[in-house]
């Protein structure tokens, strides 16, 4: 075999992409394609649709694709975090069935962990799965579940054991959310959106073999998952942008953004929009106020050092070096920033501020903004814990003390929420 | 590639952590800032010959290294972290600087020799008692004197002023705005370090009584060298500063981990650890300026400007601010001569103000932010 450099691989995706990709293709049809060549997930195991090679030669096939403006296998959405979790810790029985059809964008999946009572503390989930007969059978709530309602598969986080301490009493199920024991309801939010789901158990069933990993295992598990949240949380909700390309496939990938974007396209507001401040201040004249080019100032700034740690990061990261501080840096950063942009748009809108919907400026965009910044720092780990994650897991300070470690979970207060 | 520092520049910056940890550590800070002269040049010429600081950025025709800011960024930043006293920030930046921008072929080779060889230390004079950091407070004028140029005014704040052997001086001219030099011993210049309140840089008021001067540069036509050069001393400033804000932040950690109270390390607390939290990521976030910024003067990029004034804004935030954490964690130690946090406090608050404050940066970044 050759070495493996970069140019190599750039050249034998060329060719293999010239040879075959075409617009013609069902988008199915040509990611089934892509699986079998190993060309769709490069990183993957060779025995699972990859070729084995280095994560960081992934752009460089990326690139080639962009080029010719091949599309590549299904990735946004929960998806992508299901089948980084089933590669890790499911059975092979697991991976045949399920990694296929997340490739092809086929199956909708989504992730059950938090719960009305454990928000920063998942593994408090006291959703129950009980094994009865033959099977495991499920009964509790979970929270902020993203395309719950049109969801074919739920990452499922339940407590299978109340004798054991928190975090060893959980189990992590794979869970069919079309049966009649699942029921989903939108939970609206203080920005007037419904993104989020709430889902109720009653009764559900899950056969013994869609349980991941061993009984107890659950929270392992589930810091797959969540590293791998933590680490794409930007990629997962990138934009995808429609091509305006010509080609039945393209017109099928155009509907599978749209529908999967739909529960995000508000977040841009919630990141506070930083990239409108200028415009808006030249616009309302407001770029003359000195106080107010502080401010504006002040958002700009920290937002460039913000982006640029994140390329720091980025680098190291490239070069195989260890990644410094800077990278745990980036959630936190922007939601301190989507704060100060929110306060710098109040100011620039002035008693339009006042207003909503199609009656305020930029059709509403611009109050959108002000009722959507707070979940920035709630969202994805509140900025608490994600201090409490800087200064424990960075800066290496002690741990705290919790009450709920070195008992029996059945003996932990805890919320008394349904 | 803006932030991967090659291996040769990380090997470079540690050999000079090293160095620095070793000749300056904070008992000999501690004896420098006590004197009047703020450093000792004996000893400056020691370290400074031994990695060949000032001749970083002087190009090789001029008897220096050519290299980048990002290399001399690594000296500033190093320099910040151990609190050197040395007339660096005004030799290597400001007045090679100066020079650099505006001199002639024949004044560079005159000026940048000694500068690079270590011999000759200098500053730049360029704020008056107006407190002005732009060109527009100069009132300090230069008239032609029986075939001789000749100051006369005054200039105020100049680093390192009292002890330079070369001044760069700006002046206006009958042409216009222009840049002097000046010996540091000229008949008819009198020096008066003034009393500092980061006795680790010291600043001096000049009086200029018809001192002879030599032009840098063309006469008039100084707006544009002299600009330039604010740019790249606020560049070099931030990265100097983010060395100090890191040293504290960690100091002030380490106190954190071992001063116990309530039977624990006070870094066991939450208050502690959200603290710490912030301070890394303000302290990271100006790394991150003040690197991109030495990088973009490199490149020559359209937005160096912006970048160098947003660069130094950032830094004089985050170390102020780092500071004043530090000294609260340590509590009542912290507010003592005996400690050194105030050292560094006192270095963040004159950087701080050095060539203007966050808001006066912030306003330019602004004015010159990129379309």
């Amino acid at each position: 075999m050759t070495e493996i450099s970069e140019d190599t691989v750039r050249a034998e995706v060329r060719a293999w992409l010239k040879a075959n990709w075409s617009p013609d293709y069902g988008l199915v049809e040509w990611r089934l394609k892509l699986a079998e060549s190993g060309w769709g997930v490069p990183h993957w195991p060779s025995r699972w649709y990859g070729r084995e090679l280095p994560v960081g030669l992934v752009p460089v096939i990326e690139e080639e694709f962009k080029r010719i403006g091949a599309i590549g296998v299904a990735k946004v959405g929960i998806r992508t975090l299901a089948a980084a979790t089933i590669l890790e810790h499911g059975t092979d029985w697991q991976k045949e069935k399920f990694l296929l059809r997340i490739l092809t964008g086929e199956d909708i999946w989504c992730q059950l962990f938090s719960e009305p009572g454990s928000g920063s503390d998942v593994a408090g989930a006291v959703t129950r799965a009980e094994f009865r007969g033959n099977q495991w059978v499920v009964n509790g709530q979970k929270v902020w579940t993203t395309s719950a309602h049109k969801a074919h598969w739920g990452l499922l986080l339940a407590r299978t054991d109340w004798d054991q301490p928190k975090h060893r009493g959980l189990s992590y199920f794979i869970i069919d959310m079309k049966q009649p024991g699942v029921t989903v309801q939108p939970l609206r939010q203080m920005n007037g959106y419904a993104s989020f789901n709430q889902v109720f158990f009653t009764d559900a069933k899950v056969e013994p073999e869609f349980l991941v990993s061993d009984v107890g295992n659950g929270w392992a598990v589930t810091t797959t998952t969540l590293m791998h949240e933590r680490r794409g949380a930007d990629a997962l909700r990138s934009w995808a942008i429609p091509s305006d390309k010509p080609g039945r496939i393209y017109e099928e990938e155009c509907e599978e953004i749209r529908t999967t974007m739909e529960p995000y396209k508000w977040y841009p507001q919630r990141a506070g929009r930083v990239d409108l401040i200028l415009e808006r201040a030249w616009a309302t004249g407001k770029i003359n106020d000195p106080v107010l080019r502080q401010e504006i100032a002040k958002v700009l700034a920290m937002s460039k050092a913000a982006e640029w740690t994140a390329r720091r990061a980025r680098t190291a990261q490239e070069q195989g070096r260890p990644q410094g501080p800077e990278g745990s840096l980036g959630k936190l950063a922007s939601s301190i920033i989507a704060r100060a942009a929110a306060r710098v748009h109040t100011s620039l809108l002035g008693p339009d501020a006042l207003l909503t919907g199609d009656e305020g400026p930029m059709s509403g965009l611009l109050a959108e903004i002000l009722v959507s910044v707070p979940a920035s720092s709630i969202a994805g780990g509140t900025d608490e814990i994600q201090r409490n994650i800087i200064s424990e897991r960075v800066l290496k300070m002690p741990r705290e003390r919790t009450g709920d470690t070195d008992k029996p979970f059945k003996d932990v207060p805890r919320n008394t929420v349904a | 590639m803006k932030f991967s520092f090659s291996s040769e520049q990380e090997e470079f910056r540690s050999n000079l952590r090293r160095l620095l940890a070793d000749r300056s550590p904070t008992k000999e800070v501690r004896r420098l800032m006590e004197t009047d002269q703020g450093y000792e040049r004996n000893g400056w010429r020691a370290i400074n010959t031994a990695l060949g600081l000032t001749a970083i950025r002087i190009p090789e025709a001029y008897g220096g290294y050519g290299l980048s800011f990002g290399d001399q960024c690594i000296v500033l930043e190093e320099m910040g972290r151990a609190l050197l006293c040395a007339p660096y920030f005004a030799t290597a930046v400001l007045a090679a600087g100066a020079v650099m921008n505006a001199g002639t072929e024949a004044e560079k080779q005159a000026l940048l020799p000694g500068i690079a060889a270590g011999e000759t230390t200098a500053t730049f004079a360029w704020v008056e008692n107006n407190g002005r950091w732009d060109a527009e407070g100069t009132a300090l004028t230069a008239t032609a004197e029986s075939g001789e140029i000749v100051l006369n005014g005054h200039k105020s704040y100049v680093v390192d002023g009292h002890t330079a052997d070369l001044i760069v001086v700006l002046a206006r001219a009958p042409q216009g705005l222009s840049l002097f030099t000046v010996d540091g011993n000229a008949p008819g210049l009198t020096r008066r370090a003034l009393k500092s309140m980061d006795p680790t840089r010291k600043f001096a008021r000049l009086e200029l009584n018809r001192v002879a001067a030599r032009p840098l540069g063309t006469a008039g036509g100084a707006a544009a060298p002299f600009a330039r050069t604010m740019v790249e001393a606020a560049v070099c400033l931030a990265n100097e500063m983010v060395g100090g804000a890191d040293r504290l932040r960690e100091d002030a950690l380490a106190y954190a981990m071992m001063r116990m109270q309530f039977g624990k390390p006070i870094a066991s607390f939450q208050s502690m650890k959200h603290k710490q939290a912030d301070m890394l990521l303000e302290v990271e976030l100006a790394k991150s300026a003040a690197y991109y910024a030495a990088a973009s003067l490199d490149d020559g990029d359209d937005d160096a400007v912006a970048n160098a004034y947003l660069a130094k804004a950032c830094a004089s935030d985050a170390y102020m601010q780092t500071a004043i954490h530090a000294v609260q964690i340590h509590g009542g130690i912290g507010f003592t001569w005996d400690n050194d946090t105030h050292l560094w406090f006192k270095r963040a608050k004159s950087s701080e103000v050095l060539l203007g404050d966050p808001n006066y940066h912030r306003e330019l970044m602004l004015q010159n932010w990129p379309a």
